[in-house]
C-alpha cells in the first residue's frame, strides 16, 4: 500500500490505464504542457506524447462530442471538464447524445468514455467554481455517475470507469484533491461501479452521503459518539447512478433512522431520490422522518467567506441534525 | 460499386453511351446507377409522404430536391473505408450506401427488423450493421464534433487514408457545435469532409435570416481550410467537388468544406406547411429546377440513357417500392418489452 491524496490517485489511475491500453487518450483544457489546472495530468505529455494528451480550445461541447465520436469508433477517451461549472455547454453532447448512443442504436455502439469533472465548493470558488452538478447527470438514463471520496476509491473506481463500455461521469471533489490522504495499492486494482460502502458502523441511525460530505459526516459521527454516545452508521454512496439501493435499505432497516447529507441544493437532488427509495422500501422500519442536510436552496455559492461558510454543510451542522433526529 | 447498387438489378443503358466528358472516376454505368438511386429515392420518398397522410408513417423529412447532391457525394467517396455521419434528410445517401428500401420503410413505419435502432428512433437514426454510418440525434449539428472524434480515432490508431464525411444542413451551420468542430478539425488537420446541404431554409427561416454571408463555404477560411460551393442539382459538379475534397483529405491535406446548394422541394417535414412562408413563385421556380429532371436531361443529352432507359428505370423503381411497401406493412411492430434492452452494455 502507498499513501496518496485523491489527486495522486486520479493521476495514478489514468497513467496506469494509458500504459495498459493504447486506446485510452485524454482531451481537455490545459491538460497538456500545463498538466491540467489541478495537475491531474502532470507529466503525461512527456510520457505519452501530445497525440494522446490533447489540449483543446475552450469549447466544452466539442470536448465531449469529440470524445463521443472517438468512443463509438472504438477508443476509450477521458475528457476533462476543467471545472464542473463549465459542463453546461457540453450538456447536450453528454445527456442528449452520449447517454443515448447505445440505446438509440439498439446496442450497436459503445460510448466507452469517461468525463472527469472536478467539482464542488468550499474552496472560495464563488458562483462559477463551486457548483455541484450531479443531480441532472444522475437523472439521466444511460449515464453512470461516480463520486468517490477517498484515494482508494478514486483510483479503483477510475480504472473501472475507463474500462467501462458506457459513458461514466467521474466527479472529483476539488477540496478532497489535496486534503484527503489515504492508503491505496500501487498497481492495478478496480472497485466496482454501482456499489456503496459502509464507511463507519453504528446502530443508532444511518447517514447517507458522498464526496467531500463523507469526510464532514465522519467528523460529525465522531463528535456525537464522543459527546453523547450516539453511533451513526455512515454510508458512502460512491456511485450516484446506478444507486446502490440495497446497501442503503439494509442499513436503514437496522437503524430505523435515516439522514442524508449532500453539498448539492435540495430540490430534485440525490437526497430526494434516496429519501424516496427509503420511503418506498423501508417505510415500516422507520421510527422517524427522513431528514436531509443540504445547503439552502440558493445558487452555489457566495465568494465572500462568511456567506460561503453559511452556505456549506459542515461537521457541526451535520452533528446538530444527527442529535435532532435522535431526540425526536 | 456493388454496395451502391440498391436495386440489385441492371437496366438497359443506351448502346451509344460513352464517357461523354465524365469526371474522372465516373463511367457510364456508374452514372446511370446514380440516376437509378435518385429515382428510387424519389419514389420511396413520395411513398412515405403518402403513407404519412394515410396515418401509417408518423413523420417524414423528405430528401426531395437533395437527391443529386447526396448520390454524387456518396459516389465520390469509398464506402469500404470511409465513415459516414448522416442526418435526418438523407434518404438518397443511405440508398446509395446500400441501405435497402425495405430497411428504410421499416424505419418510417417503425416496424420490426428496422436495423438502425430497432425502430426506437425516428427514421434514419441510429447505426447500421452493414454500413459504416451513424446518426444519433435530432438535435442539429451534434454530429459535427462526433465526426471530428471519429476522424481523431483514425489518426490515433494510425489508420491513414480514410475520410470521415459529415453531412449537415444550413440550419445546423448556425450551431456552436459546427464552429467548435470545424475549429478543432482545422487545428489538427483531421481527415474530415464537412458536407453542407444548403437548401436555403432552416425549417421556415430563410438563409438571409440565418447568416450574413451568402454561403456556408466562405466560413471555411476562418478555420484554415478550403471551402467550395457547388450547384447541388448538378451531380457531376457535386461529384467533382467532393472527389477533389476527398483526394486532398486522403493526401493529408486537412479538412475541406463542400457546400451543395440545393432546393427543399417539400416542407421541412410532414408536419410543416411551406406555403406559410414561401411564395408560389419561389415554389414554382424550384420545381422548375428539380434535380431529377436536371439529371434525366443531362444523361439523355450525354446519350448515357435514352427515353426507354429512363422509363424502365422508373418502372423498376416503382416495382421495388411497391414490393418493399407490401413487405414492410406486413411486418409486426417490435414487442413493447424490447424497449427495456440496451440501456447499458449487456
Amino acid at each position: 500500500m502507498a499513501t496518496m491524496n485523491v489527486l495522486e490517485a486520479v493521476r495514478d489511475a489514468m497513467r496506469l490505464e494509458m500504459r495498459r491500453d493504447p486506446n485510452v487518450f485524454i482531451l481537455g483544457e490545459d491538460v497538456g504542457a500545463r498538466g491540467g489546472v489541478f495537475l491531474a495530468t502532470n507529466g503525461f505529455v512527456a510520457e505519452f506524447g501530445e497525440q494522446r494528451v490533447i489540449d483543446t480550445p475552450l469549447a466544452e461541447s466539442s470536448i465531449v462530442g469529440i470524445a463521443l465520436g472517438a468512443a463509438v469508433s472504438g477508443m476509450r477517451p477521458i475528457a476533462e471538464i476543467q471545472f464542473g461549472d463549465f459542463i453546461w455547454p457540453a450538456i447536450n453532447q453528454l445527456v442528449g447524445e452520449a447517454a443515448r448512443a447505445r440505446y438509440g442504436t439498439a446496442g450497436q455502439r459503445n460510448a466507452s468514455m469517461v468525463v472527469r469533472v472536478p467539482h464542488g465548493g468550499g474552496v472560495r470558488g464563488g458562483l462559477y467554481h463551486s457548483q455541484s452538478v450531479e443531480a441532472l447527470l444522475a437523472h439521466t438514463p444511460g449515464l453512470k455517475v461516480v463520486a468517490p471520496s477517498t484515494p482508494y476509491d478514486a483510483k479503483g473506481l477510475l480504472i473501472s470507469a475507463i474500462r467501462d463500455d458506457d459513458p461514466v461521469v467521474f466527479l472529483e471533489h476539488k477540496r478532497t484533491y489535496r486534503l484527503v490522504r489515504g492508503e491505496a495499492p500501487e498497481g492495478y486494482y478496480t472497485e466496482p461501479i454501482g456499489r456503496a460502502e459502509i464507511k463507519r458502523r453504528g446502530e443508532d441511525l444511518t447517514v447517507i452521503t458522498y464526496g467531500l460530505m463523507l469526510h464532514y459526516t465522519l467528523q460529525a459521527a465522531e463528535q456525537v459518539s464522543e459527546s453523547e454516545g450516539i453511533e451513526a452508521e455512515v454510508i458512502d454512496l460512491r456511485t450516484l447512478r446506478p444507486l446502490d439501493v440495497d446497501t442503503v435499505i439494509e442499513s436503514v432497516r437496522r437503524t430505523s433512522k435515516a439522514l442524508i447529507v449532500q453539498e448539492d441544493t435540495p430540490v430534485a437532488s440525490i437526497g430526494s431520490e434516496v429519501a424516496a427509495v427509503i420511503a418506498d422500501r423501508a417505510f415500516f422500519d422507520l421510527d422517524g422522518p427522513v431528514r436531509r442536510v443540504t445547503p439552502p436552496d440558493f445558487p452555489p455559492m457566495p465568494y465572500s467567506p462568511l456567506q460561503e461558510a453559511e452556505y456549506m454543510p459542515s461537521p457541526n451542522k451535520i452533528s446538530y441534525a444527527i442529535r435532532q433526529l435522535i431526540d425526536l | 460499386m456493388g454496395k451502391m447498387n440498391s436495386t440489385g438489378r441492371e437496366t438497359q443503358i443506351a448502346s451509344s453511351a460513352g464517357p461523354a466528358g465524365l469526371p474522372d472516376g465516373l463511367d457510364a454505368a456508374g452514372v446511370v446507377e446514380m440516376y437509378r438511386t435518385m429515382i428510387l429515392s424519389r419514389m420511396l420518398d413520395e411513398r412515405v409522404w403518402l403513407m404519412n397522410r394515410q396515418g401509417k408513417a408518423a413523420i417524414v423529412a423528405s430528401a426531395q430536391g437533395h437527391e443529386a447532391a447526396q448520390v454524387a457525394s456518396v459516389r465520390a467517396l469509398d464506402p469500404s473505408r470511409d465513415h459516414f455521419l448522416i442526418y435526418y434528410r438523407q434518404f438518397t445517401a443511405m440508398l446509395a450506401l446500400g441501405v435497402t428500401p425495405l430497411e428504410l420503410l421499416c424505419g418510417f413505419l417503425a416496424k420490426s427488423g428496422e436495423p438502425m435502432s430497432e425502430a426506437r428512433q425516428f427514421p434514419l437514426h441510429g447505426s447500421h450493421p452493414r454500413v459504416d454510418l451513424f446518426s444519433f440525434s435530432n438535435v442539429v449539428g451534434t454530429q459535427l464534433p462526433q465526426a471530428v472524434g471519429v476522424a481523431l480515432a483514425d489518426r490515433l490508431r494510425g489508420d491513414q487514408g480514410r475520410v470521415t464525411i459529415v453531412y449537415f444542413g444550413d440550419g445546423a451551420a448556425s450551431q456552436g457545435d459546427c464552429h467548435e468542430a470545424m475549429n478543432f478539425a482545422g487545428i489538427h488537420r483531421l481527415p474530415v469532409l464537412f458536407f453542407c446541404e444548403n437548401n436555403g431554409y432552416a425549417t421556415s427561416v430563410p438563409l438571409q435570416r440565418q447568416m450574413a454571408v451568402e454561403s456556408v463555404a466562405v466560413r471555411a477560411a476562418g478555420y484554415g481550410f478550403p471551402g467550395v460551393s457547388v450547384d447541388g442539382r448538378d451531380m457531376f459538379a457535386v461529384y467533382q467537388a467532393t472527389k477533389d475534397a476527398a483526394d486532398s483529405i486522403r493526401a493529408e491535406g486537412g479538412p475541406v468544406l463542400v457546400e451543395a446548394k440545393v432546393d427543399r422541394l417539400l416542407p421541412h417535414t410532414t408536419d410543416d406547411d411551406h406555403t406559410l412562408y414561401r411564395s408560389p413563385d419561389d415554389i414554382g421556380q424550384m420545381r422548375g429546377r428539380d434535380p431529377i429532371d436536371v439529371t434525366s436531361r443531362a444523361l439523355r443529352e450525354r446519350r448515357l440513357m435514352d427515353e426507354d432507359g429512363d422509363k424502365s428505370i422508373r418502372q423498376e423503381a416503382r416495382r421495388l417500392v411497391i414490393e418493399a411497401t407490401d413487405r414492410a406493412e406486413a411486418l409486426p411492430y417490435p414487442d413493447a418489452e424490447a424497449m427495456y434492452r440496451h440501456l447499458y452494455a449487456e
